[in-house]
């Protein structure tokens, strides 16, 4: 194993608690000049002499056998460089270890109306395209699988020959405590069903990639990808090349969101193309095709069970979830853990049961879209909880303030908190919004809803499991003053660049606009895994200030002997270096570079970041831990039409524990626009299926995929709580993706509060409200939801008995009627030392 | 097949300077702008006319550039997102976007910019209601348009002469 690492905690508290030069402040984004002029160099900007175009012969089959490929015609069009099918790219590929199931183009088998079955690469996209026309496909169609219920009741035929039997991809079954015992303590008991619709990311920049090669048997890729790090090695895997000789550069991507985090056949089959021809050759998705890429967030049919005591407190939960993963793995064993990790590091549950199950599907392949696989049971969750208040007679926001979990705790399946600012934030939106006054008061027709969220701030485990850092920097002092800081972060616009920037001028003492960043290049820069679950902030800040630490000590020794004072003394700031105790003694910076230079040769560092170790060692402890938690508490109001059923959500209120803001503008961005798409999926967006006619997307355009205008955007009244995590540069936790989780089920809850109907489905339409008030006038159950949850051959429990039922994070061996550990313990009302500020 | 590449030649006017291109006659605006005059700046996200990222101006009017042919434009003012910034110097509008991160990914920020610097040019105090309706047919899924609004809104109390600032709550949010 690797040595351990240092780590924020072992750096002086005064990191967290120091004022700041430009942490913190608003700042220009280093990379906002260029994006106003139009001058940033997206994918598809890219163009090279001699290049070609390439297209994707796409399956028109869900689910379908290939009994053969005549591409002959095609390859003798004018203009036609070269054509490729699956018999050219055998080797499988796919973003997990577990799962390398996909293949470039299809070789034998079509999942997906969308799936690519040959590629052409010629000398105009329109002569491309003609060629497509050319290869004839003949294809035995199969028993297409719809959904996940219908994968669950049709084990045949199989989509994939893996997986844990017939089409079931993935089944979990974890059990912390028994949950039978804390259910039997409770004074209520209550189940709910719920559903969440898949969505898609909806980037306005559809993907592209350009490819070049080099006779000297080098390839380039230029790419609109988040994860260069994992197309660098599935790359080297499918083209079977050295890694050394190929170099991918992620362009900045016009929106990523989980988009493209996985590596594509796009990607794969342009870099072939070139190395067959000797050419560049590019390939930019249709808007059509981004949609069968998809990637977005898992459909989640999700039934959960809770015990409380009068007082609201938890004493067992339940959960069981069932994806939609579509044709392919994609991120989604992970995805799936996800739905059942996060439910217990924001009120405390004692014990937790979660069950678990991704089916295969006909569909274009889910995977992780903004808040991957926690959205879902965040909305099942708080609705619930929004219940459960109401059979209690408890106010929503009383009910979880009551029972926060405590900072610096561990959760009932071994998630380590760090801090914790939840309170705050329930606290914030609740005096902003008015709740008190208007919860349960308003007028028919309006209403109010509350719900709460947290997200992890980077994966503790990497998606290869090895010893070596999540995120790497290398830094440069140049005699001029200037700094450039190399790091494999890619920009998707949610400001990484910036954020180097401006961690390494709080420690360097430099404007960050002296700063040049150099990030996304796998020849130029250290490894960073890549821009998703929220990590890069964290993970590269802290390795961005390891490396600037280093460079300063450096500067600092020879500084301190031409000033005749302990380096200790020495401040960095204002591009200069000078005595704290007499700050007119001092040096310019670029001075005491040109020292320490002379001195030492070229000022050059690097930093790294290993997250911290978990404390769960059970199978399936993979996915929940994190370095730090954000937290984010939301009100919604609603306006809702009882004679139509259609919802207006006027403003939004949302409070957002960030830890420590680093660049304020860019921290209010990623709010804004995480309620943005946390509206749109709670109200309109939907990833819909002709389950009847073949499979077919229905609705693969931008008009048609209804996302928020700005004429259905909502205010936002936004609160930055900062509770600074040990474990965060600065203490900095993320803030990209956790305040998209509690806006569907706050605007559900709101929904009930304006016209008493429950809506247990996201998106909330019209005609969901509609039916459901129609129930409500019939006197039926005034909801609109799911109402079964299939039969699933779960497998036998893995059994970690929680923190405080003497656990070491383990699982226990399959006894029947008793499990060590459990014996005579007693259930937690909490866990010890509840903060409630 | 009839040759696709028959180049059809136009003048133009290209953000205030006369310009003369050769292209295939089928090519759209869009596809002018990027491929035969180099002009990256502007660019796409359905070519279908749903999501508002390629809009330009032509004779100061925003337009859809995936729907109009470029030989439709021959003899016509057009604007495009480099002709915003005058002398080295950025746009107001250009400026306000940039400070407040109204541009976050970048990519619908050049079709916003113009869409609002056209709504600037025949309004110069426009509430947020207008502004709204003015942007209704531009696509952005990152900044959830707040950003837009108050960017738009002190770009154009700047344009008015006033020294404005952004809020505080534009930037740290409220207390």
């Amino acid at each position: 194993m690797a040595t351990r690492r240092k780590t924020a905690a072992d750096r002086p508290p005064d990191r967290l608690t120091a004022a700041f030069r430009v942490v913190g402040k608003a700042l220009r984004k280093v990379d906002a000049t260029a994006k106003v002029v139009g001058a940033t160099k997206f994918a598809d900007d890219v163009a090279l002499p001699r290049m070609l175009y390439a297209k994707l012969l796409r399956s028109p089959h869900p689910h379908a056998r290939i009994l053969g490929i005549d591409p002959s015609r095609a390859a003798a069009l004018a203009g036609v460089k070269a054509v490729l099918t699956g018999k050219d790219l055998p080797i499988p590929f796919g973003i997990l270890p577990v799962s390398q199931d996909e293949h470039a183009l299809a070789p034998d088998k079509v999942r997906f109306v969308g799936d690519p079955v040959a590629a052409v690469a010629a000398v105009s996209e329109e002569t491309a395209s003609a060629a497509l026309d050319l290869i004839h496909v003949t294809y035995e169609p199969l028993r297409p699988v719809t959904d996940a219920t219908d994968a669950v009741t049709h084990p045949e035929p199989r989509i994939h020959d893996y997986g844990d039997g017939g089409n079931l991809h993935k089944l979990i079954d974890l059990e912390f405590g028994d949950v039978a015992e804390g259910f039997a303590a409770a004074d209520l008991v209550r189940e709910d069903l719920l559903f969440f619709e898949g969505s898609t990311h909806l980037p306005m920049e559809q993907h592209a990639a350009v490819a070049d090669w080099s006779p000297d048997g080098k390839l380039t890729l230029w790419s609109s990808t988040q994860t260069p790090h994992y197309v660098h090695r599935a790359l080297a895997k499918v083209l079977e090349l050295s890694p050394a000789k190929i170099r991918v550069i992620a362009t900045p991507n016009g929106g990523g969101f989980g988009g493209k985090s996985d590596p594509f056949s796009h990607e794969i089959v342009v870099a072939k193309l070139a190395m067959l021809t000797g050419r560049p050759v590019k390939i930019t998705l249709t808007r059509e095709e981004v949609f069968y890429c998809h990637r977005g967030r898992h459909p989640a049919l999700m039934w959960v069970k809770t015990g409380v005591k009068r007082d609201g407190a938890i004493t067992a939960m339940h959960f069981k979830s069932l994806l939609d993963g579509g044709g392919y793995g994609s991120y989604g064993v992970a995805s799936t853990y996800y739905t059942g990790a996060l439910q217990t590091v924001t009120y405390h549950v004692p014990r937790y049961k979660f069950q678990g199950a991704r089916a295969f599907t006909n569909k274009p392949p889910c995977g992780p879209k903004r808040g991957h696989g926690t959205p879902q049971p965040r909305f099942a969750l708080e609705v619930h909880l929004d219940k459960i208040a109401e059979q209690l007679g408890m106010d929503p926001a009383e009910l979880r303030l009551k029972h926060l979990v405590p900072p610096n705790s561990l959760t009932a399946n071994w998630l380590r908190i760090g801090s914790m600012g939840l309170g705050p934030c329930i606290r914030k939106v609740v005096a902003g919004s008015g709740w008190k006054e208007k919860f349960r008061k308003l007028p028919h027709g309006k209403g109010i809803g509350l719900a709460c969220s947290s997200y992890i701030t980077g994966a503790g485990l990497a998606i290869y499991w090895n010893p070596m850092p999540h995120s790497g920097v290398q830094l440069k002092c140049d005699r001029g003053g200037g700094v450039t800081v190399f790091c494999g972060s890619t920009e998707i616009g949610q400001g990484s660049d910036s954020i180097l920037a401006v961690i390494v001028a709080e420690v360097l003492g430099v404007d960050p606009f002296d700063i040049a960043i150099v990030t996304g290049d796998t020849d130029l820069t250290p490894v960073d895994l890549g821009s998703y679950s929220s990590r890069v902030t964290l993970m590269t800040g802290n390795a961005a200030i390891q490396a600037a630490e280093r460079a300063r000590d450096i500067i600092a020794r020879h500084a301190a002997r031409k000033l005749e004072l302990p380096a200790e003394r020495l401040a960095f700031a204002e591009r200069r270096v000078f005595d704290v105790e007499n700050p007119a003694r001092g040096l310019s910076f670029a001075d005491a570079v040109q020292l320490a230079e002379a001195a030492e040769g070229t000022v050059g560092t690097v930093g790294s970041y290993t997250p911290p170790a978990s404390p769960g060692r059970y199978r399936g402890a993979g996915v929940g831990p994190s370095p730090a938690y954000s937290y984010s508490a939301c009100v919604a109001e609603v306006d809702v039409d009882p004679a139509t059923g259609i919802v207006r959500v006027p403003r939004i209120f949302i409070a957002h524990d960030v830890g420590r803001s680093i660049n304020a503008a860019t921290v209010m961005g990623q709010i804004e626009g995480s309620v943005y798409m946390g509206l749109g999926e709670a109200l309109m967006e939907e990833m819909a299926y002709r389950g009847n006619r073949n499979v077919v997307h229905k609705i693969p355009s931008l008009l048609e995929y209804k996302s928020p205008t700005t004429l259905e955007m909502c205010d936002v009244v936004t609160y930055v709580v900062e509770d600074p995590d040990p474990n965060g540069p600065f203490g900095a936790k993320e803030c990209g993706q956790g305040p998209l989780l509690p806006v569907p089920p706050a605007v559900a809850n709101a929904v009930y509060d304006a016209v008493g109907v429950r809506i247990d489905v996201v998106p909330i339409t019209p005609e969901k409200v509609f039916k459901a008030l129609r129930r409500k006038a019939k006197g039926e159950e005034p909801r609109f939801g799911p109402t079964a949850f299939p039969d699933i051959p779960w497998p036998d429990p893995t059994r970690v008995p929680p923190p405080w039922e003497g656990g070491d994070g383990k699982a226990v061996p399959l006894t029947p009627g008793a499990s060590p550990g459990l014996d005579g313990a007693r259930i937690p009302g909490h866990a010890p030392g509840v903060r409630d500020r | 097949m009839p040759p696709l590449d028959a180049k059809a030649k136009i003048a133009l006017e290209l953000n205030g300077e006369p310009v003369e291109v050769a292209f295939a006659p089928h090519k759209t605006l869009l596809e002018v702008l990027r491929e035969d005059l180099g002009l990256t700046g502007t660019k796409h996200g359905c070519e279908l006319g749903e999501c508002g990222t390629c809009a330009v101006l032509v004779d100061a009017r925003p337009v859809l550039s995936c729907l109009v042919l470029g030989l439709a434009c021959a003899g016509r003012r057009v604007k495009t997102v480099e002709g915003m910034a005058e002398g080295g110097r950025l746009h107001p509008l250009q400026d306000a976007f940039a400070e407040l991160g109204a541009a976050q990914c970048g990519y619908c920020t050049p079709a916003f910019l113009l869409a609002a610097g056209a709504l600037l040019a025949e309004n110069r105090r426009p509430t947020r209601d207008q502004i709204k309706q003015a942007l209704a047919g531009n696509l952005c899924r990152c900044t959830g348009y707040i950003k837009i609004y108050e960017a738009v809104e002190l770009a154009a109390a700047r344009m008015r002469g006033e020294k404005a600032q952004p809020a505080r709550e534009t930037l740290y949010g409220y207390p």
